[in-house]
């Protein structure tokens, strides 16, 4: 699919500006600060209702205006679709669909595919272990919507707990709490924590070939990139993803975990306690890859979830690839082998701060990016 | 801001559930042109409910009574308990004209971050009416969502021993929503499919 039409309303540095897109490459290029990046985080907001670099909606709002509008045409066959969202911060988005009103935000979700490539995105492999969990799951929700629901379901049941395990500890010492309500929480987690890690498990079989496979190539043989899932189940779990037999597996750690989960009044088991341990050759990235390496790892992971989605997906629903501030980080070698690696994409955004930092096999159509305008100049 | 007494009248209107700031003005300045026989009408209805409106001594269902309309109706099948969560559910369940039993108003659900547990519901009340042995069928008709559904998942539990048969309303509620907000064709057929609770 490709985008062939961004229109964004006091979003970010933006008050009003229309872009028409075409399929191939097309380069955001101007010098820091003029608004690139919010341009490709714009799009990456319709596909995932979400901002890569900020934690709420607030600071996507232009300073001074109350709501931002992001308004996207999509093209998927010859199919087209106008999405329109409204985003006021503190409120729950408003979703257009050709016009059309729909009933929640969320029912874009899907619409529009990306991969975006970020230099935040050093954090997945140099940073905490909820970056990487974040990384799985935000690409197991690209891949079906459904997981939305899965993890929101999943993060309720574990504050639930969490505010329940809190007081039990004391209740229960005192004599004369029952653990009843507890073991109600103790199913819910297991059963929905099951539903993530059964989706997660699937998900790194996949990815891990294509990991190891664009490392390679991004770094012209630089080393074995493997994967693994740490799992709070423990190294000696069989992890085979069936719901069923992990969620029993989930019951009975957490029944095995119970007075120190009281103790300490967090829940120790399940999957937001869980990694994803990305090594080169023997060692762990995390503490001893090089900067470049890191960064290798992380293009890798993004080129990787690119080629597992377009094989996964049912044609014409090839994401739109995102390369933000990509290019400058490379010598004219790995650009050159970057450029053939993702020149068959249907649609590739770049961004860039000079021209010379665009290669020539994504020279399609190109922008300057000013002050707040864009403009079409090749 | 406006001046003293207008203000103080949007500000209490801003309390009322799904009434926002805007809202809360308008509906202010509505009293202010509104006739007062108009507004006096509004007060007394307030007050009325507010004096005479007392909880079911047996289902804590709202009545004007001791008992209300349908605890005190001998039609109504005392064999089969419907629990739910607010009065307001009542009132739901009641549309569909799907359910001749009586009801049990918990007064909320099992929710941790709120500091509500089994104690703060009407949980042991309900077992006492379980008691007696007239009760053959307890449907838990608590809200699809999280809450709800460990609220019935307890219950369950707990009425296990008492060798009753323990139903939930049939799956096809929207996922998350809440009992009340539920069509009555919808609610109608999840009552009639209920399916028994294995725990
Ligand atoms: N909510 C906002 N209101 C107004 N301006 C904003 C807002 N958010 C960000 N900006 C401005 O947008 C600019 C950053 O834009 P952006 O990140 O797109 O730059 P860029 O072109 O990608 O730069 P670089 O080449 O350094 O990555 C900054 O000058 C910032 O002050
Ligand atoms: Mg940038
Ligand atoms: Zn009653």
């Amino acid at each position: 699919m490709h985008l062939e039409l961004l229109s964004l309303t006091d979003f970010r540095s933006y008050s009003e500006v229309e872009i028409q897109l075409v399929p191939g490459g097309c380069a955001f290029v101007g010098p820091n600060g003029q608004g690139k990046t919010n341009l490709v985080e714009a799009i990456g907001y319709v596909a995932t209702l979400g901002s890569h670099r900020a934690a709420g909606d607030a600071p996507l709002v232009r300073l001074g205006a109350e709501r931002a509008t992001v308004r996207a045409g999509l093209v998927r066959d010859d199919r087209k679709a106008l999405v329109e969202l409204e985003i006021v911060p503190g409120k729950s988005n408003r979703a257009r669909i050709n016009r059309a009103d729909v009933p929640r935000a969320r029912e874009v979700l899907g619409l529009l595919r990306t991969v975006l490539f970020a230099p935040e995105d050093l954090a997945i492999v140099k940073g905490d272990p909820s970056e990487r969990r974040r990384f799985l799951d935000e690409l197991l929700t690209v891949q079906s919507p459904r997981m939305v629901a899965v993890r929101s379901e999943y993060d309720r049941v574990l504050k639930q707990r969490n505010a329940l395990l809190k007081t039990a500890g004391a209740t229960v010492r005192s004599g004369k709490g029952d653990l009843r309500t507890l073991e109600i929480w103790d199913s819910h987690l297991a059963s929905s924590g099951a539903d993530l890690l059964a989706a997660r498990l699937r998900l790194v079989a996949e990815l891990g070939p294509l990991v190891e496979k664009a490392y390679d190539e991004v770094s012209a043989g630089g080393g074995a990139a493997t994967m693994n899932y740490k799992c709070s189940l423990g190294p000696e779990a069989a992890l085979v993803p069936d719901r069923d037999l992990l969620s029993a597996q989930l019951l009975e750690a957490i029944s095995a975990a119970r007075s120190q989960e009281l103790d300490r009044g967090v829940s120790l088991v399940g999957p937001h306690r869980d990694d994803l341990v990305l090594q080169l050759g023997p060692l762990p990235t995390r503490g001893y890859a090089s900067h470049g390496e890191s960064w290798s790892y992380a293009l890798a992971l993004r080129l990787a979830s690119y080629n597992l989605l377009r094989e996964s997906g049912d044609t014409g629903m090839d994401p739109v690839l995102i390369l933000d501030d990509v290019f400058a980080e490379l010598d004219a070698e790995r650009r050159q082998r970057l450029a053939r690696l993702v020149g068959t994409a249907e649609q590739v955004l770049i961004t860039a701060a000079v021209p010379a930092d665009v290669p020539e096999e994504l020279a399609g159509a190109r922008y300057d990016v000013m002050a707040g305008e864009v403009r079409r100049v090749v | 801001m406006y001046e003293g007494i207008v203000q103080d009248l949007i500000d209490e209107l801003g309390r009322l559930p799904g009434v926002g700031p805007k809202s809360a003005q308008r509906i202010a300045f509505h009293l202010l042109s509104a006739e007062p026989a108009e507004v006096r009408k509004l007060v007394h209805a307030i007050s009325e409910v507010k004096e005479k409106i007392r909880f079911c001594e047996v289902c804590a269902n709202v009545t004007e009574d001791a008992l209300c309309r349908i605890c005190r109706d001998p039609r109504r099948d005392p064999s089969v308990i419907c629990v739910v969560e607010e009065a307001k559910d009542v009132v739901a369940v009641e549309r569909t004209r799907e359910f001749r039993g009586r009801y049990h108003v918990l007064g909320g659900a099992i929710s941790p971050i709120e500091g509500i547990g089994p104690d703060d519901l009407r949980v042991r009340e309900l077992m006492t009416r379980l008691s007696d042995g007239a009760v053959t069928e307890i449907i838990l008709a608590t809200d699809p969502n999280l809450e709800g559904e460990a609220t019935a998942t307890y219950l369950a539990r707990l009425i296990k021993p008492l060798g009753l048969k323990v139903t939930r309303p049939a799956s096809g509620l929207p996922v998350g929503g809440d009992l009340e907000y539920a069509d009555e064709v919808t609610l109608g057929r999840a009552f009639e499919g209920r399916r028994l609770l294995d725990v």
